[in-house]
């Protein structure tokens, strides 16, 4: 079979374009084969080189006390003291699964399980932030339901609890949903991983699943918008096998243990190539491999397709040498294929060999050294750090003034129904039907749940084995959780996503937890349009912003741009989601605090500014009038420290009986929150009074409802005194209602059944 | 007192029955591979753990039953050994013929995972003393709908081999709310689909499973 001629049209098809093509020519000093123009359309796509995104990122605060690895490893590295590390990080896997959602979202949680796991640590929670299309556009339901199955599918079967996560719905997402997958692992610091490819004459090993043809050129397929043609893509989405992972994972872990490895890496979106050339690259090595020894699945591959293909659960290792029978003996155990198929070298380049027309399937002998050809061969860094990289031009929407003019005032209101109808819509109410999919609890470090507090907390084990076969090991406690509110994001990127970073911090602070690091998965629309990357510009420096004031760095992250879908009136691109994933730590067990009010008699109060009552981009205005719009509230950073700080400190002196931070439906939601979550209620006296949404459902930012035993008043009044955050009484908890007073009165149960109901317009 | 738990490829629970009984309970426990062929002398208590064994294929605990080890476990039943299997350990169970029934897919055909009340319908080793006792303890399963035939469930029933029956509601569909069975020669097999393991200390939401780890603890220094 002859390859096809490599020209400038076939580069194009590769989605490469005119320049990129002839840069890849002068790299090499001549035209690249078919295989390396395949290598180059993966390495050199968005998704892996992140071309049109690196320069913003720069900007990103990456640093910090407890920083031992940032971005550009396979996971972030937290210290979390006593020896122990939090390793993290969040992924998108957006446009498989909305091309085939079962396995698009079971895919996205192994591959965010690998990037962990290959650090050295375990993996101890998942969470998953989920956008989808509205509500009764009629590919919602079986998108979520699908995508929800499929996370369970995998995450449950691998024995990782999925311990909390995110949905919401905005017709923006019609077209392009959002599956980012968060996983956080814990690992020995002195036991860490790398991806490098370091000492010359290493060998290097393929371990886990066998190759086929699943997935090639998935890496370009994310890497561009969505056409009708898309979900004729089916067959490049990746197919996951949870077992196969949980093998893996097992093996990996006593490879680690036993001291024989150099590094390793997951074979993630452009499979053998990507992990192989990033080794070398992190190392400042080069790597020849041989692809007549790769196992595979499919029957006469080319090596264009080995390369290429992103088949799962698939894993590079470098062993020190002489150590990788020790490697083949621990996957033997696990009965996982491995075997050489390569080593590092000192030429910098990468090196691929294979003996054209051999397929180890029809049986056939391995061929000589003589019969190989080299397919590829590129210097490393041209694939790496010397990638294209473009500051593409940014243009702000001149549409936005026209949606801050809207005036919310002018909508009916009517402060009893309006509580109920905010409590059951989609984006507020309860997410049962989705967290109890998910098995949350395996591995019994779950001491809060999905639904009980503004975090997930877990109780993590460090022992040197994380096998159990230490007495008593010791504990970490952890919260987790992730967030974006991506409509102020649509409304003014900058803001939103100031709001977006102090928003999940916050929710670490409610339980009592400091938080430690954020990974992020900034989603996006298409990086060739100026206003997305000025949505994107804006959106980073509001991230810095925020991390700077809170002291909180970036550890690791993903980029997921092309987010649209060309439609009727032109490019329909999603709403800016730079999401976050946030990770706290506990300095001892009682800190925890959860969001229900706990008993009658505790006062209940607002920590944080009663705010302006801005009702931009608010749910109450979504609910009303489906659009979103309307001048969006503002933050004071400084204040959110000074907020979360006293936060933290009140739940270590344990002086709150509760926190729960207000959010989409402002104070009123975040009130019968606290009623339901324990069937607990409370007669409280609302700053602004009870006759304007404003004053109910106003979603300005750093605000808190805390609860707290009476004789504990004094002492909350003068930390938060202290502190300079304004504390207001608000009333009591007790009774079976949530009264305002001069207002409307509910009761927790009519509440509760409000809040039970809000996904069945979804799911039925 | 030896305790071991058996892990599967794919066994993910097993770190939470490992926790339960050496760190709660307090009875030295060990972890077995399936592929050994024999369990350690002097085990008092195998436990099957949850998960998803050999990865569920073709049925959960349909080819755990084949597992080296599983040889071994059968003659430690059959020998009057206590044996527990818990979830996915319930399902290799009655696979391997050890248990009445099956499990199949839940009625509301979805994963379920929350906490459930069970109550406590017969005594025997893992439930001296609990008799009428309402626990609280977690589901997490796909496939926990309990089915027999009628003359199985009859039998169960007149030879009160229920252990546990779900109380309030049914989160799967299981016959007669059928939450566990008893069985072996000495009412020495317990299979059950809620996590006892999962509900030993107060951290985590209930302690009602300990009463049950605690229960077959004393059954076992009792003899």
């Amino acid at each position: 079979m002859s390859e096809p001629v490599v020209d400038a049209a076939l580069a194009r098809e590769h989605g490469l374009s005119n320049e990129e093509y002839e840069r890849a020519c002068s790299a090499l000093g001549r035209v690249p084969s078919f295989t390396e123009l395949g290598v180059f359309s993966v390495m050199w796509s968005e998704h892996c080189s992140y071309k049109s995104s690196r320069v913003h990122l720069s900007r990103l605060p990456t640093k910090g006390r407890r920083v031992i690895q940032g971005p550009g490893e396979n996971a972030g590295v937290v210290d979390i003291g006593d020896g122990w590390t939090a390793v993290f990080k969040m992924e998108s896997h957006n446009h498989p699964s909305y091309i085939e959602p079962y396995q698009g979202a079971a895919t996205g949680v192994g591959g965010i399980l690998r990037d962990v796991f290959t650090m050295g640590a375990r993996p101890v929670a998942l969470m998953n932030s989920l956008r989808f299309g509205a509500p009764d556009h009629p590919k919602t339901r079986g998108l979520m339901t699908g995508v929800v199955a499929g996370i369970a599918g995998y995450g449950n079967a691998i024995g990782v609890p999925t311990v909390a996560g995110d949905v919401q719905f905005d017709s923006a997402y019609n077209g392009n949903i959002l599956v980012n997958a968060f996983a956080l692992g814990v690992a020995k610091k002195d036991k860490l991983f790398y991806g490098r490819a370091a000492g010359v004459g290493n060998p290097i090993l393929y371990v886990g699943a066998r190759t086929g043809r699943d997935g090639i050129h998935g890496a370009t397929m994310a890497s561009a918008e969505f056409d009708e043609e898309s979900e004729a893509k089916r067959p490049t989405v990746q197919v996951g096998d949870p077992f196969m992972e949980k093998l893996l994972l097992e093996a990996c872990l006593e490879i680690f243990n036993a001291n024989i490895l150099e590094g390793v890496q997951d074979m993630g979106a452009a499979g053998l190539t990507s992990s192989t050339v990033e080794m070398a690259g992190r190392a400042g090595t080069g790597v020849e491999l041989d692809l007549d020894l790769v196992p595979r699945r499919a029957k006469k591959l080319l090596p264009y397709e080995i390369l290429l293909s992103e088949s799962q659960e698939r894993m590079v290792m470098v062993a020190r040498k002489g150590m990788e029978d020790r490697v083949l003996e621990i996957c033997k155990k696990w009965d996982l294929d491995a075997c050489v198929i390569g080593r590092v070298t000192d030429t910098g380049r990468w090196v691929i060999k294979a003996t054209p027309g051999y397929d180890p399937l029809s049986g056939e002998p391995l061929p000589s050294e003589d019969q190989k050809k080299v397919f590829v061969d590129i210097p490393v860094p041209v694939l790496t750090d010397d990638a294209p990289k473009y500051e593409r031009p940014c243009v702000e929407d001149p549409r936005k003034q026209e949606r801050f003019a809207f005036d919310a005032s002018a909508l009916p209101f009517d402060g009893k129904t309006d509580l109920l109808s905010l409590l059951s819509s989609p984006n507020v109410g309860s997410r049962a039907w989705v967290y109890r999919q998910y098995d949350h609890i395996v591995r019994v470090g779950t001491a809060v749940r999905p639904g009980a507090a503004d975090a997930a907390v877990i109780r993590v084990f460090c022992d040197d084995s994380m096998t159990g076969t230490t007495p008593m090991p010791r504990e970490k406690w952890l919260a987790v959780k992730s967030d974006c509110n991506g409509r102020f994001c649509e409304l003014d990127p900058k803001t939103g996503a100031q709001m977006a970073v102090a928003e999940v911090c916050r929710n670490l602070a409610c339980v009592g937890a400091e938080a430690i690091g954020l990974t992020d998965c900034l989603n996006f629309g298409s990086a060739q349009r100026p206003e997305i990357m000025a949505q994107f510009r804006d959106a980073i420096d509001g991230m810095r912003d925020a991390c700077l004031a809170l002291d909180v760095p970036i550890v690791s992250g993903n980029v997921s741009l092309y987010n649209e879908t060309e439609g009727a009136d032109g490019p329909q691109a999603i709403l800016p989601t730079p999401m976050l994933g946030a990770v706290g730590l506990f300095d001892k067990p009682n800190d925890v605090v959860t969001m229900g009010f706990k008993r009658s008699g505790d006062v209940v109060a607002l920590l944080g500014p009663v705010g302006e009552g801005a009702l931009g981009g608010s749910e109450f205005v979504w609910t009303k009038t489906g659009k979103i719009q309307g001048k969006p509230p503002t933050i004071d950073l400084a204040m959110e420290a000074r907020l979360q700080k006293l936060l933290v400190s009140l739940a270590r002196r344990g002086l709150l009986s509760s926190a729960h931070d207000c959010a989409e439906g402002g104070i009123a939601v975040a009130l019968a929150e606290c009623t339901i979550a324990t069937n607990t209620g409370a007669t409280v006296s609302v700053p602004n009074g009870t006759s304007t949404a404003s004053a109910l459902f106003g979603e300005d930012p750093t605000r808190v409802i805390v609860s707290f035993l009476p004789q504990q008043e004094e002492l909350v009044r003068r930390a938060a005194s202290e502190a300079a955050v304004p504390l207001l009484v608000l009333g009591k908890t007790g009774g079976d209602s949530l009264s305002l007073e001069g207002g409307p009165s509910w009761t927790v149960y009519e509440l509760a059944v409000a809040h039970a109901k809000a996904l069945e317009p979804v799911v039925g | 007192m030896k305790a071991v738990v058996v892990q599967f490829p794919g066994s993910n629970a097993d770190w939470d029955a490992m926790r339960a009984l050496r760190d709660v309970v307090n009875v030295p426990t060990e972890f077995v591979f399936h592929k050994s062929a024999t369990l350690p002398k002097g085990t008092d208590l195998v436990v099957l753990p949850g998960g998803f064994a050999h990865g569920d294929y073709l049925r959960c605990g349909a080819i755990a039953r084949f597992s080296p080890i599983m040889a071994d476990v059968r003659r430690h039943a059959e020998q009057g050994g206590f044996l527990l299997g818990i979830c996915n350990g319930f399902q290799v169970l009655t696979e391997a013929g050890l248990l009445p029934g099956a499990l199949t897919r839940n009625a509301h055909l979805r994963f379920e995972c929350r906490d459930v009340r069970v109550r406590v319908e017969s005594e025997g080793a893992f439930t001296a003393g609990l008799l009428g006792d309402e626990l609280r303890i977690p589901i997490a399963h796909a496939e926990g709908r309990y089915q027999a035939d009628e003359a199985t469930v009859a039998m169960l029933e007149k030879e009160r081999r229920v252990a546990f029956r779900y109380v309030g509601d049914n989160p799967n569909g299981s016959r007669n709310d059928i939450a566990g069975v008893y069985g072996g020669p000495k009412r020495n097999v317990l299979g059950l689909m809620p996590h006892p393991e999962r509900a030993c200390e107060p951290a985590l939401g209930s302690a009602d499973g300990k009463k049950i780890l605690a229960a077959i603890t004393r059954a076992t220094l009792a003899r």
